[in-house]
């Protein structure tokens, strides 16, 4: 005899810790299994590419840092690239070593806090995640020491950035860059053979290289489908042709494929950084302006206002979530006439729907877990 | 390095196969007609220049005209290219939906719908995304909530180009 069931609805969030944020995901139940997914989200939207346009190109910075609060160096470093693109700006060779290096630790603790929070989804509660904390404070300790902030860093600067590193930051990124491949190494022997994370994960929301393509998916979630697509490679920026680094990717497409991606960028950052440190030149940290972009306050460098030349630009990086572009177009006046950020995490949803329907409810929090949204860059 | 190919390249490519479907080629972008957009989208996807990746789709207000401007890449070929569509309609612009031809699109569209009143014709779900059902008006529309006579964004150094307003703008629409 089979028992007949209605279909019943399960709200998830706004405010659930399985959802890194204010989203909210709307569940339609058939017993255990997921027959309809919908996320309702906007509960942090701040509308901020309408602000952007009520001021100037170097006031936009912060808005950056507050997209992607996880990740500022790189949100700063898209929009800066967009900017500097449009005006043809030439960074000196310094600020583009700085920039990597930024980059690089901002990836790497990004990636402790995604890849921690995605075994606290799975299910191996707080221990790995906190172990990630501590390491991803000594980077925000860098941070501070380059540019005085942790979290919101505003540090780059059209056309360079806002300051010199202090003659303690290289000795002290040398002690991290002894200390984090062990810890990193402790990580994998952890984590990776994990019984609970491989249970919980492997199979989990696969997707083929082919669908990640049209699904516009980009970061560690394409590279999980086994597309090898890096930006840092593909179309390098700041100073990544420079160095020498490996592309992570997976062979299932699955929850624990993306991990995993997530697991060896961590240590190639590190690659990357070493590479950094050795290689990074002394010079100015910031291009010189033609005079006739920063009109009326006319410092050459790190003027407040300029003024790009009528047109548009778009610049993407590799961000540790994917792809983050920024679309500018310019009247020729002192802000942006529209500003848009292509969001990776924001993209990386398209395809939740169908990865969660079919699974089971305790399936959709590690589905979520494996996109690693922040939730500032969805709603922006 | 990912080789930008110039709007005239793209559009002499569309020429060969749709001749009738670009309106213009600029370096940046090739405009094309919006009637012929899935079509010039599906050949873009499939054929020589393989744009199999939608980057991004945004919406501008150039007061005049709204444009939609699409970002593709191939990662195979690793070349970008972008195409735009346009229409001077300013009550209900609708254009056709790109989500048959790239998934990806969906809440992309969704957004533009949102924030700049976008009609996509053919999008198999179109609603707010980050507003509420019922909010007034399109809030990344140039005229949202301007004053007549006052310029849309920052307010302008004396003797600063741009384009005055006029009227209310658009919280009844």
């Amino acid at each position: 005899m089979t028992l007949k069931s209605e279909p019943y609805v399960i709200n998830v969030g706004p405010q659930h810790p399985s959802t890194h944020g204010v989203f909210r995901l709307r569940l339609t139940m058939d017993g255990e299994k997921i027959i309809d997914a919908e996320m309702i989200i906007g509960y942090l939207h701040r509308s901020m590419e309408k602000l952007a346009e009520e001021r100037t190109y170097t006031q936009n910075i912060p808005f950056t840092d507050r997209t992607d609060y996880l990740a500022a160096m790189t949100g700063n470093l898209a929009y800066v690239m967009a900017v500097e693109k449009m005006m043809e700006i030439d960074v000196p060779e310094r600020a583009d070593w700085l920039r990597t290096i930024m980059a690089e630790l901002q990836r790497f603790a990004s990636h402790c806090m995604a890849v921690g929070t995605f075994a606290n989804d799975c299910g191996t509660w707080q221990t790995p995640v906190m172990h990630m904390i501590r390491d991803r404070e000594k980077i925000l300790d860098l941070f501070e020491m380059a540019c005085g902030a942790r979290l919101t860093t505003n540090y780059m600067r059209i056309g360079g950035v806002s300051r010199d590193i202090p003659p303690e930051f290289l000795p002290a990124l040398a002690v991290l860059l002894k200390d984090l491949p062990k810890r990193v190494k402790e990580y994998e022997d952890l984590l990776l053979n994990n019984e609970i994370i491989i249970a919980r994960s492997r199979g989990i929301a696969k997707l083929t290289p082919e669908e990640a393509i049209a699904y516009s998916l980009s970061g560690p979630m394409l590279r999980g489908s086994g597309v090898a697509w890096d930006l840092r490679k593909a179309d390098p920026y700041a100073a990544y042709d420079k160095v020498e680094f490996d592309i992570a990717v997976g062979t299932n497409g699955d929850a624990y494929d993306r991990f995993a991606v997530r697991m060896a960028e961590m240590l190639q950052s590190l690659r990357i950084l070493e590479q950094c440190a050795d290689m990074i030149t002394e010079g100015p940290i910031h291009a010189r302006m033609s005079t006739s972009t920063v009109q009326p306050v006319g410092d050459p460098v790190a003027p407040l206002v300029i003024r790009p030349p009528e047109g548009e630009a778009y610049a993407r990086i590799e961000s540790p979530r994917g792809e983050l572009g920024f679309y500018i177009v310019s009247d020729g006046g002192i802000a942006p006439y529209r500003f848009h950020i292509r969001a990776p995490s924001f993209i990386n949803l398209t395809p939740l729907k169908k990865m969660t329907v079919g699974a089971t409810i305790a399936d959709a929090v590690v589905v979520l877990g494996s996109v690693d949204i922040v939730v500032g860059e969805v709603d922006r | 390095m990912t080789r930008l190919l110039a709007g005239q390249d793209i559009a002499h490519q569309i020429e060969q196969k749709y001749p009738e479907a670009v309106v213009d080629a600029q370096p940046e972008f090739a405009m094309v007609k919006a009637d012929k957009l899935i079509d010039v989208c599906t050949f873009l996807r499939d054929g020589d220049l393989d744009f199999k990746f939608l980057n991004s789709l945004t919406a501008v207000d150039r007061l005049d005209a709204f444009e939609i401007v699409y970002h593709m890449t191939s990662i195979s070929l690793n070349q970008m290219g972008s195409i735009k569509i346009s229409t001077s309609e300013r009550e209900k612009p609708v254009f056709p939906s790109v989500t048959s031809v790239w998934p990806g699109a969906h809440l992309q569209e969704r957004e533009a719908y949102d924030l700049m009143g976008i009609v996509f014709e053919g999008h198999p779900d179109l609603r707010r995304i980050f507003l509420w059902e019922g909010f007034a008006g399109w809030p990344l529309r140039k005229d949202y909530l301007n004053m007549p006579g006052h310029m849309a964004g920052l307010e302008r150094f004396p003797g600063e180009p741009g384009k005055k307003l006029e009227g209310r703008g658009n919280v009844d629409a």
